[in-house]
């Protein structure tokens, strides 16, 4: 490991000067649990890691009329335990509470899961269905940029040298609303994601039909799939095994994955397939309340 | 002449369940594994490995390294001394010299990935992992061959080009084939056309890796004298030794090695990595070097238990009675010669009476890291495959497993795959406990919705080994026993070796303090492996106690002024044979001792043969999700011929750890080799061992058939319980599903596949 | 330390509840800081990236992989290890209880599983053996199946 300085900020003005003067031989720090390992394997040659726990803003939650507002550095037990999350985000929980296990959880967020840009990441699908935006500071100043374009390839983001994610913010859930996310994984912690989906779903008050939807995929393309083609076929559509298989194929076109050592091209397609169907009837199952 | 022993019930310390004296440092973090040691100047040494697992080295720059502040020592392979082309036993395997010095370090050519070129030593770990990165090494990349049927394509590779290979007693050169033996009894071909039903499959396997939790380390000191020290987590201290003087070319003498605590090694730390390595760190900076290897290259670069290729052929008379089986077994070696051919012939048809077999198998090179022993090295593999055939040829035949294998068992007396005959054996008793069992009786039960259930069941078999074993005793004044032995305990078996000394002596296990010491304060030990640690070197301990007895009549006679052959001893009691009332026991006895000829000390040395034979039976509950190819383990229960359990809970914990080791190799774990040689799978996070969360509580039933070659009727039970889960749950897998599968690991995919 | 690295970081935290204050090596993680600063060997290393748990302690009441965290991070906060478990009364209920279990074989995850077993029945008295098997699934051992271990842990919260 290239032997790096330590450098804990207050603000985000500070960390983003300090971030800005190393271009990319500096990294934000939050959980570390995957900067570190990248560190260690020497994937990362970094003179600088900037721990931007110090940095208020980046270490709150807050969930209200406005909807749910993530620091970048709140870990992902402090997103699960909270009892509104619990109870208005689900979804956000199902991503959550499956990253790691109990020690990682204890340290790692969805700020660096976003950051960290792997196309298995358990904590992005649930983001993009519920249609969360990325708040990023840089030395040019603020922007916004929605979850799904966030990711621009592997280990790859939008972030410029410099940029900071500060939060991640969603809108509170309309009513008749449900979403949920789930991975295939051959243990039942500790893996990563063979195929993963997540689903939301806003259904009409007779909760029988589909108004909207969103499916996104991960670990089956270079970054989480936004598969658009599937969650709108779902728009105006009567709840029933038809339409619902419909979307999981259009989900499953919409996968690009690649055989490695996780898995197959075939094994993944068919686990996009089925985690579909089984994650728009949960979806539909929580909007139904 | 072997010594035989009638089989006793009425021990008092034998059969309970002591906490282990070792154990409280190891619950409270005081307890010094290899990896915890510190010594005053202590600096640390890395290895710069080959990032190509079959290459030419053309040249290797170490002066930028070398240039490093804080950096103050590099070597490469020409530091090696030339050690000998010899082949040494080691217990649980044997070792040839030149090609383990040439598999520690690199001489013109690496042949796996991950092969060390060259070390540093540094001031500190980071300090040294730095100056290991500026090491520039230009290689000629060569392609790479990493499975057995590759290697022995007509135009493959040569991985070793002055290998010179055994093909049944002929020398072939330009072959990546080390060796081929048979093994047959009987007229095979005969038996085989006149049987009634007859199966013939192949079983493919993936390369396995040990997976204990603590990284292998040393730390060596090469001192002015040119004494050579040692600290090391290994299942064996003199084992350590004869490999680093063999490699390091100087007499055992001038070598100490020092066990600390082990933190696992199923067989994987008989060999060593970094010792010689850390020593020639520690000759060239006049420090005392230490090591830590990085889990990447413990996958990469130590101990896997072979996979390999399979063909297994079985006929059975019209009555369910096996006549004639064949085996065709190729396993990968690894990088240097030495699989585990030998000890797969002895397993492969141990559960069952054959009368006509036949066994052929070949050790093949190939690039990945040189194998070592796994748990019932090669055992489990030949399960897989023997056991999937047995229930094949049962589903097609139409006969009750169980029943086939009550109607097949050896026993005393049956002839073996390799020859040799069985002596006292538990087989029979094993399949009657497990018809018995409540597992077996209980219904199946539906499983949850969009799951299929199945049942799998399946024997294993490990030899057992004996071997050198050394204790010594020491009577100390408040009637505590010292115990002194050179096994290294990896898990728990100090408590069994005191438990031995204490049966004889009427005392309490704790009453007697064992310690593991280095090789100048014990005898010669042979490793901790093989199962033999409690047969072996609790024989010993048996024979040091019953030893020290007779020290301790001479002295009770010289108290009561009569001879020592007029005493009686029994619970811990000396008494006159003349005058009964006359007693003393052995804790008052103890406290007399400086004034009736002072120390009294005793020495046990064994030397066996084997350690019992050892049989079990798995049987196994599973589920399979249907859509998604997942299988989840719902209930387990192991069931074993242990000879007698000395500490049962341990013997329990040999039981459900060999079980679980055996569910994660069915199940999910592999070296996953990508085309360029390299492991695609080197971490934990994908090798993918089970957690906790992926098992049920693993039933335990001990069934105790003594070993008449133990004073206790001990028999080892290690190893055995790695080797029915892999065939028990793809009998179960078939169950399920209806579809069965040849190949580990029988993950999702492979499932999804079969389904499809 | 190597002259080449970057200045130390200046440290004051609290182990096992003794204040400690150091000069670490910024990229120095706090697996190391404890092991080879302050000499406390029982949390042990594994992997290094955080699979196996071996190196689990208490940061502030909540169980870490402290081989990915940096010991530079702790300042200001309360780091609980396996050295600290045990009282002058004795031992904690969990080592006990893992003695008496026979949970643990060669013992080298047993300082992890004793730690995160510990923030476990901190918060949660009486875990049911699913929830057990869940929380120490970030905690890898390969010696005893895990059986034991469970049972010890739920001896323990009895």
């Amino acid at each position: 490991m290239h032997p790096f300085a330590y450098v804990a900020p207050g603000t985000v003005d500070e960390a983003v000067a300090v971030l800005d003067k190393h271009g990319d031989r500096a990294r934000p720090l939050a959980g570390g649990t995957d900067l570190l390992v990248k560190a260690r394997a020497n994937a990362w040659e970094l003179d600088a890691v900037v721990d931007i726990k110090n940095i208020p803003e980046l270490m709150t939650l807050t969930v209200g009329n406005d909807g749910l507002t993530i620091g970048a550095g709140v870990p992902c037990y402090q997103v699960y335990e909270n009892e509104e999350v619990a109870s208005d985000y689900p979804c956000i929980v199902d991503g959550t509470a499956i990253i790691g296990g109990i020690q990682i959880q204890s340290r790692a967020g969805l700020g660096g899961n976003l950051c960290n840009a792997a196309p298995s990441a358990d904590g992005i699908c649930p983001l993009i269905v519920h249609s969360a935006v990325a708040h990023i500071a840089g030395p040019g100043g603020s922007r916004d940029v929605a979850v799904e374009d966030f990711c621009t390839g592997p280990s790859q983001t939008v972030l410029k040298n410099g940029e900071l994610l500060v939060s991640i913010s969603m809108p509170r859930p309309p009513s008749n609303f449900g979403a949920a996310y789930t991975r295939f994984i051959p243990r039942n912690e500790m893996d990563i994601a063979v195929a993963g989906v997540g689903v939301s779903v806003i259904l009409d008050s007779s909760g029988q039909n589909f108004v909207s939807a969103r499916i996104a995929l991960a670990s089956v393309g270079p970054t989480p799939i936004l598969a658009s083609a599937a969650g709108n076929s779902l728009a105006g559509k009567p709840i029933n095994d038809d339409t619902i298989a419909a979307a999981a194929a259009l989900a499953t076109d919409a996968s690009t994955p690649i055989t490695d050592m996780r898995g197959t091209i075939a094994q993944r397609k068919q686990l996009i397939n089925v985690l579909t169907g089984r994650m728009i009837n949960q979806a539909v199952e929580r909007a139904r309340g | 002449m072997v010594a035989t022993f009638e089989p006793k019930t009425d021990y008092k310390v034998i059969g309970t369940r002591p906490i282990r004296h070792d154990g409280y440092d190891k619950v409270t973090g005081r307890a010094i594994y290899g990896g915890d040691l510190t010594l005053p100047g202590l600096i640390w040494g890395v290895c710069v490995r080959s990032p190509h697992a079959h290459a030419n080295i053309k040249s290797i720059d170490t002066s930028a390294a070398e240039a490093m502040d804080g950096v103050l020592a590099v070597i490469t392979g020409a530091d090696m001394p030339e050690a000998l082309d010899k082949l040494v036993d080691l217990g649980e395997g044997n070792v040839n010299f030149k090609w383990a010095s040439n598999k520690l370090m690199a001489d013109d050519k690496v042949v796996y990935r991950g092969h060390p070129v060259a070390a540093v030593a540094a001031v500190d770990r980071y300090t040294a992992e730095e100056a290991a990165r500026k090491v520039v090494v230009e290689y000629e990349v060569l392609k790479a061959v990493t499975n057995v049927t590759d290697a022995l394509a007509p135009d493959a590779p040569i991985v070793l080009p002055d290998l010179v290979g055994d093909d049944l007693g002929e020398d072939v050169t330009n072959t990546n084939m080390a060796e081929h033996v048979r093994h047959e009894f009987g007229d095979v071909e005969g038996a085989m056309a006149s049987a009634a039903h007859t199966i013939e499959r192949e079983y493919n396997m993936q390369m396995v890796h040990q997976g204990y939790i603590e990284p292998h380390n040393a730390t060596a000191v090469w001192d002015e004298e040119d004494r050579i020290k040692i600290w090391t987590s290994t299942q064996g201290a003199f084992a350590a030794r004869t490999q680093i003087a063999g490699i390091l070319q100087v007499d055992v003498s001038k070598v100490k090695v020092t066990p600390l605590e082990i933190g696992g090694g199923f067989g994987g730390k008989i060999p060593v990595y970094f010792e010689p390595i850390a020593a020639i760190l520690s000759r060239k900076s006049r420090r005392p070097v230490k090591m830590v290897m990085e889990r990447v290259a413990i996958f990469e670069t130590t101990g896997p238990t072979p996979g390999g290729r399979m063909i297994i052929k079985l006929g059975a008379d019209s009555n369910g009675k096996l006549t004639a089986a064949t085996a065709d077994i190729w396993f990968e070696a690894g990088a240097n010669p030495g699989s585990v051919i030998g000890p797969a012939a002895m397993c492969v048809y141990a559960p069952y009476e054959i009368p006509n077999t036949r066994i052929d198998g070949w050790d093949v090179v190939v690039n990945k890291p040189k194998t070592a022993a796994y748990r019932a090295p090669g055992s489990p593999q030949v399960a897989f495959a023997m056991e999937s055939a047995v229930e094949e040829l049962c589903e097609e035949a139409g006969w009750d497993s169980m029943q086939f294998r009550i109607d097949n068992v050896s026993r005393e007396g049956t002839r073996r795959g390799d020859g040799v005959l069985f002596s006292k054996i538990g087989m029979e008793e094993v399949l009657e406990a497990a018809k018995n069992s409540d597992h077996w009786n209980a219904p199946l039960g539906d499983p949850p919705l969009g799951k299929k259930r199945g049942r799998g069941m399946a024997s294993g078999y490990w030899f057992n080994i004996g071997l050198k074993s050394s204790v010594n005793l020491a009577v100390n004044s408040d009637g505590t026993v010292t115990l002194v032995e050179g096994s290294p305990d990896i898990g728990g078996t100090r408590v069994a070796m005191a438990m031995h000394v204490a049966e004889v002596l009427g005392i309490g296990a704790h009453d007697v303090r064992p310690s593991v010491v280095d090789t100048e304060l014990v005898g010669y030990t042979d490793v901790t492996g093989g199962s033999r640690t409690t047969y072996a070197t609790g024989y010993a301990c048996w024979i040091a106690a019953n030893q020290l007895v007779d020290e301790l009549k001479k002295r009770v006679g010289i108290l009561w002024d009569i001879n020592e052959e007029d005493i009686d001893f029994s619970d811990g009691i000396f008494n006159s044979k003349a005058e009964s009332e006359k007693t003393i026991g052995f804790k008052e006895l103890a406290g007399k001792l400086a004034d009736l000829g002072g120390p009294a000390t005793s020495i046990g040395n064994v030397d066996l043969e084997s350690a019992g034979d050892g049989f079990g039976l798995h049987i196994v509950d599973i589920d399979i999700d249907t859509e998604t190819g997942k299988t989840d383990v719902v209930r387990f229960t192991a069931i074993q011929d242990v000879g007698t359990a000395i500490h049962p809970s341990y013997v329990e914990g040999q039981l459900q750890g060999g079980a679980v080791q055996g569910i994660g190799w069915a199940l999910n774990e592999e070296y996953y080799m990508e085309e360029d040689g390299s492991m695609a799978n080197s971490s934990f996070l994908d090798y993918r061992m089970p957690t906790s969360l992926d098992l049920p509580p693993i039933d335990t039933i001990l069934v105790e058939v003594p070993n008449p070659l133990h004073p206790y009727g001990v028999r080892g039970v290690g190893e055995t319980p790695i080797c029915p889960p892999i065939p028990a749950i793809a009998n179960a897998i078939a169950n399920a599903i209806g579809t069965r599968l040849y190949n580990t690991p029988m993950n999702a995919g492979s499932i999804m596949e079969a389904l499809s | 330390m190597t002259t080449s690295s970057p200045g130390m970081v200046h440290v004051k935290t609290t182990i096992n509840g003794q204040a400690h204050e150091l000069l670490v090596p910024p990229y120095m993680s706090l697996l190391d800081t404890l092991r080879e600063l302050i000499g406390l060997t029982g949390t042990k290393e594994g992997c290094l990236d955080g699979n196996c748990g071996a190196c689990t302690v208490s940061v502030d009441g909540r169980i870490v992989d402290s081989c990915l965290v940096l010991g530079a991070e702790v300042d200001g906060k309360d780091v609980d290890t396996v050295e600290g478990m045990a009282s002058a009364d004795g031992l904690h209920p969990l080592q006990q209880a893992f003695l008496e279990e026979a949970a643990l074989q060669c013992g080298i995850c047993t300082p992890g599983f004793l730690v995160a077993a510990k923030g476990l029945l901190d918060n949660e008295p009486s875990p049911s053996e699913g929830r057990i098997r869940h929380w120490l699934a970030g905690n890898l051992c390969r010696c005893t199946g895990y059986d034991k271990i469970i049972r010890a842990v739920q001896k323990a919260s009895s």
